[in-house]
Formats: C-alpha cells, sequence, structure tokens
C-alpha cells in the first residue's frame, strides 16, 4: 500500500510535467493551428538556463529560476518571430516539420554550449523528504505538484479576470473578429508562445532534481506530452493537466507493476485507445470553452 | 442621376457643409486576393455626421471595400484617408484605435466569450477605461435583451441577438466612423427595423458617421442621405438617395422587379447603359 501511494504521487508529478508541456502544446494550437512539436525541448531548454544561472552563476535558486523563465519567454517569441510567423499558411505538414527541425536544433545547440554530461543543480528540494509516518515523500515530487497546481490557478486567473487574457482567448476563437476589435493579434500570438515557453521552462526547472538536466531530456516527455493532450481533447487547458496526471499515473504504475518496458510504450497505448475509441478526449465538448 | 465612372471626385451633394473635409475619403483603391482583383479602383466618400450606402448584387466587391478600409485587407494601389490621415498601410488594430470600427458581415462574435467579455473586447483599445461602465449602459438601453444575457456564452445567442451584439462591441470602441456590413442578414423584418432604428439614433444621437453596405435596399435607401452602386469591383452610381430611389435603374434591380425570368434579360441589357 505504501508502495503504491508513493509510486501514486511519484505518477502525479511525471504527469504534471507532462501536463505543463501539453499545456504549452493546446495553448500554441488554439491560437494559431501550429503544433509544435519542440515544446519539450524548450522544457529542456529551461532547465540549462536554470543550470547556467544556478549551477554556473551561483545565482540564489529563486532567481536564477525567475531569470530562466524570463529568458525562456524571450526564447518563446524568437520562435514565433523567426521561425512560426514566415511560415504560418503554409500546409500543416511544412509547419510540422520546422517544429521537429526545431526540436533538433535546439539539442545541438544545447548540446554544444553546454556538453553532453549530466548536469544537476541544487535546490530547495533535492533529497529532502516528507513523512506522514511510514510514507515517505520526495520533496522535488511534491514541488512539482504543488507548483503546477498554483501555476494552473495563476494562468486560470489571467486567461478569466485580466483584459490582456480574455483578449488571448478572444483570439484563439476568432482572430479575424480579434482584428475587427483591435486586438495587436500579431502581439498576443508572440505573448502565446512567450506564455507557452514560460510554462514549459516552469517544468524543466522543477524537473532539474528529478532527473538530471541532459539535452536529450525533452525529447522523450515532449513527445509523451501529446497522448496527454490528446487525451485532454487537445483544446483544453485543464484538459491537457488531467490528461497528463493520468498518464504520468499509469505509466509510473506500469513501470512499477509490469514487465520492463511497458513503462515507455504505455503513453503511446493510450494514445491510440484514445484515438480510437474517444477521439474527441475526456474534455472534448466541453473543453472548448477554455482556453 | 448621374452616372459616373470610376471615380467621384465630386463631393456628396448632401454633405452638411460643402467646405468641411469628409470624414473618410477612399481614392482609387484596387485590392485583390491572390491573383484576383475584387474591387478596381474604387473612389468615395463619407461627409462627417453622415450616413453613406454602398449597394451592389452578391460578390460585388462591397465587403471587400469595408475590409480594405478597416485595414484587414491592404490595397495594392490607392489611398484611404481617415480624418485626413492616410491609413491604407496601417494595421487594423492601429485603424481601430484611431476611432474606425467594423461590424463585419456575419456577425463574428466571440463564441465561447460572454455577452459581456464580447463587449469588453470591442473597448479593448480604449484609454479612458472609466467611461466604460456608462457606455455599456448605453448599450444596454439600445437594446435591453443583451443586459438578461451578459454571462451567456455569445455562441448561444440567436441570431438577431448576435447582430446586436456586434454592433454594440463595435460601439464600446466609441468609433467617429462605422462600417456596417449587412446588418439585416438573415434577421426578420421586426429585427431590421429595430437594428436600423438605432443605427439611426448612433448616427442622430451620437454624431457617428456611418459607411453601411446592403442587400436591403430599400431600408438603406430610406437611412442613408448619400448612396454609390457597386457592379463587379467597380462604382456605376452615386447620388443622394432620394435621387438614387426615383433613379429607374434602381427602382427596377434594387427595389424589386416582380418578373424574376424577363428580369435577367433586361438586366443584362440595361447594365451596359450605366457604363
Ligand atoms: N477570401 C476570398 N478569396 C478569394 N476571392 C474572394 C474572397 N472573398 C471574396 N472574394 C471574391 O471577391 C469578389 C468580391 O467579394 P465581396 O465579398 O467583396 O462581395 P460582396 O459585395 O460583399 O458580396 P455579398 O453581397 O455576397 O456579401 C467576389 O467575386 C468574391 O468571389
Ligand atoms: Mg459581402
Amino acid at each position: 500500500m505504501l508502495d503504491f501511494i508513493q509510486q501514486l504521487v511519484s505518477g502525479v508529478a511525471l504527469g504534471c510535467v507532462y501536463g505543463l508541456i501539453a499545456l504549452g502544446v493546446v495553448l500554441i494550437y488554439k491560437t494559431t493551428e501550429v503544433v509544435n512539436f519542440a515544446q519539450g525541448d524548450l522544457m529542456m531548454l529551461g532547465g540549462f538556463f536554470a543550470y547556467t544561472f544556478i549551477g554556473i552563476l551561483g545565482l540564489n535558486y529563486w532567481l536564477g529560476f525567475a531569470l530562466a523563465v524570463a529568458a525562456m519567454a524571450l526564447v518563446g517569441m524568437l520562435v514565433e518571430r523567426l521561425l512560426v510567423r514566415p511560415i504560418l499558411g503554409f500546409p500543416q505538414f511544412a509547419i510540422v516539420m520546422a517544429t521537429i527541425g526545431l526540436g533538433f536544433f535546439l539539442r545541438s545547440i544545447a548540446g554544444m554550449i553546454w556538453g553532453t554530461d549530466d548536469l544537476k543543480i541544487d535546490t530547495p528540494f533535492s533529497n529532502g523528504v516528507v513523512k506522514f509516518g511510514d510514507l515517505v515523500l520526495a520533496d522535488d515530487k511534491l514541488s512539482v505538484i504543488v507548483a503546477t497546481l498554483i501555476l494552473c490557478l495563476v494562468l486560470y486567473l489571467f486567461f478569466n479576470k485580466t483584459r490582456l487574457g480574455t483578449a488571448m482567448r478572444g483570439t484563439s476563437e476568432n482572430m479575424l473578429a480579434a482584428y475587427y476589435m483591435g486586438i495587436p493579434v500579431k502581439r498576443v500570438v508572440s505573448l502565446v508562445w512567450a506564455i507557452s515557453a514560460m510554462v514549459a521552462a516552469c517544468a524543466g526547472v522543477l524537473l532539474a532534481p528529478i532527473t538530471f538536466i541532459h539535452s536529450n531530456v525533452g525529447l522523450a516527455l515532449g513527445l509523451a506530452s501529446f497522448p496527454a493532450a490528446v487525451l485532454g481533447g487537445f483544446g483544453s487547458i485543464p484538459g491537457a493537466v488531467v490528461g497528463g496526471i493520468i498518464i504520468g499515473v499509469l505509466q509510473t504504475l506500469a513501470g512499477f507493476y509490469m514487465a520492463e518496458g511497458w513503462k515507455s510504450v504505455f503513453p503511446y497505448i493510450i494514445l491510440l485507445g484514445v484515438l480510437l475509441l474517444k477521439p474527441e478526449g475526456l474534455f472534448g465538448a466541453l473543453g472548448r470553452k477554455k482556453v | 442621376m448621374d452616372t459616373i465612372a470610376s471615380t467621384t471626385a465630386e463631393r456628396p451633394a448632401a454633405s452638411a457643409s460643402p467646405s468641411a473635409a469628409p470624414i473618410l475619403k477612399v481614392s482609387n483603391i484596387e485590392s485583390y486576393y491572390g491573383p484576383i482583383m475584387a474591387i478596381r479602383g474604387v473612389s468615395l466618400e463619407v461627409p462627417r455626421g453622415q450616413i453613406v450606402t454602398v449597394l451592389g448584387a452578391n460578390g460585388a466587391g462591397k465587403t471587400t471595400i469595408l475590409k480594405t478600409i478597416s485595414g484587414v485587407l491592404d490595397p495594392l494601389k490607392g489611398t484611404i484617408e481617415f480624418e485626413g490621415q492616410p491609413i491604407q498601410r496601417l494595421d487594423a488594430d492601429r485603424i481601430v484605435r484611431m476611432g474606425l470600427s467594423h461590424v463585419p458581415e456575419g456577425r463574428e462574435v466571440f463564441p465561447f466569450l460572454s455577452v459581456r467579455e464580447n463587449l469588453m473586447m470591442g473597448a479593448y483599445t480604449r484609454r479612458d477605461r472609466r467611461a466604460i461602465p456608462g457606455d455599456l449602459e448605453r448599450i444596454y438601453s439600445y437594446f435591453p435583451r443583451l443586459k438578461e444575457r451578459l454571462e451567456q456564452p455569445a455562441g448561444q445567442l440567436s441570431g438577431g441577438e448576435q447582430q446586436m451584439l456586434s454592433l454594440s462591441r463595435a460601439l464600446m470602441n466609441r468609433p467617429k466612423l462605422l462600417l456596417l456590413d449587412e446588418p439585416s442578414l438573415g434577421l426578420s423584418p421586426l429585427l431590421v427595423k429595430e437594428i436600423f432604428g438605432i443605427v439611426k439614433r448612433v448616427n442622430a444621437e451620437e454624431g457617428v458617421s456611418i459607411l453601411l453596405v446592403e442587400q436591403n435596399a430599400r431600408m438603406a435607401l430610406e437611412l442613408a442621405h448619400y448612396g454609390y452602386v457597386i457592379e463587379v469591383g467597380r462604382i456605376v452610381m452615386a447620388d443622394t438617395c432620394e435621387r438614387l430611389m426615383a433613379s429607374k435603374d434602381i427602382q427596377e434591380f434594387y427595389l424589386g422587379a416582380k418578373d424574376e425570368s424577363a428580369r435577367g434579360e433586361r438586366r443584362w441589357k440595361r447594365k451596359k447603359t450605366w457604363r
């Protein structure tokens, strides 16, 4: 039973990371209809930025975290401006290839700059544990879960209570109408990329104490977040997070209770299952109301 | 009846004062969809404080003119002056900010935003945020039905309510010039009357200048001061609405000839006389 709860918490933590990546994918897809296959690599880059600020420059963890997130906002806007905006309107295939190419590019750049060794940063959550009687839970995993909750709340308030957030929802629902309202659509799209990259960066920094920081860390996690997005209805932000958590939990339990190898294919089994049985996802009908 | 070619250099006769500069002056614009030229050298003016209408058959290019003015489409040639400033190269959001609002064909509400949020999006560029509650109240006085549905997603409104919302949303920008694209489309005669009544009040009480595109030529000519007729991307007539209504061509082709079968034939011949 204790094993099970521990695995469950690990699964939820992993699922939160999937969910945060999927959330960024969904956000970008809803506003621009671009499926960003490089979202996991943006997360990876966020981790390296944090390593640079905290591990190399020796800044305080929270300051380094904030700087990494800010830097990733810039990267997100740059990607939108230099790569996505010029090819908008091309066939979907070309755009997909471009974002896959971006992933390769980011991975090799990261490898060139930071090398291919596994890197680590000291965080307030490294190695700490919380004990509930016999149950021992790792701080790093709990921190992912708590941070995801906070991030979701902040995003919810931003999208529903602020003028800019509402304009982002409006732009994703009807871009032409957004132009008619005088909403600066290009800037809004650029900000959507910034927000997505910032969320990815948060995931990257939170993940740092759990896995190592490595240029390939975003590849598998990024890919596995697509089943999460699909499970959530590929259009719903709460759906993306819930989908991520479901997949993270099932995958972790499969890894613990089933034979070796099941763990890595599990997200894709779920993906196929969802596509075959319920292609609109768990939140499909309801999800379109949310960003 | 004036018959004009592709330019309308002379000032509309009904202009309030002949010396006042028009709020909108469109000169010789050409717009394309890819390789297809949709409007060819269109010129028109909207005098300050007046209602000007553009009539024309389906596909004539009316919507294209409005899109070109509001900056959603860029003209390849020609100039557009709004309050004396050239706007033909500006982004749409800059133009809205200057006080030119476009109520598009087919309403284009944000379907999953609430009615209130839709209205607030209309006020997106407003600097004087304090005045917004008062403007909302005025909108509710125009369309009490919207007030009852404030928290409902706009996509759940009826077509007529969506048209009210689309118009109200544009008014939340406190525009000086309003572009209206077929506000009567798909509405019951009663609702058309209601909407046109509000348009008239907006013009008379708030002094908003209006450029109105309509299929419902009778309503449009009764409401507007001045009218243009467009065919296949070109302006073929321009005159005051009284004189347009008296014109034989207009009566026959826009105010409804009864004999549909004969109409097509005669129409083809008559069209030639306009050129
Ligand atoms: N997005 C587009 N792509 C290509 N051609 C277009 C597009 N929109 C309009 N056109 C063409 O441009 C011409 C003018 O269209 P426009 O929409 O301005 O006509 P309209 O006068 O508004 O017609 P309606 O009364 O049906 O609304 C038409 O021949 C139309 O086929
Ligand atoms: Mg039209």
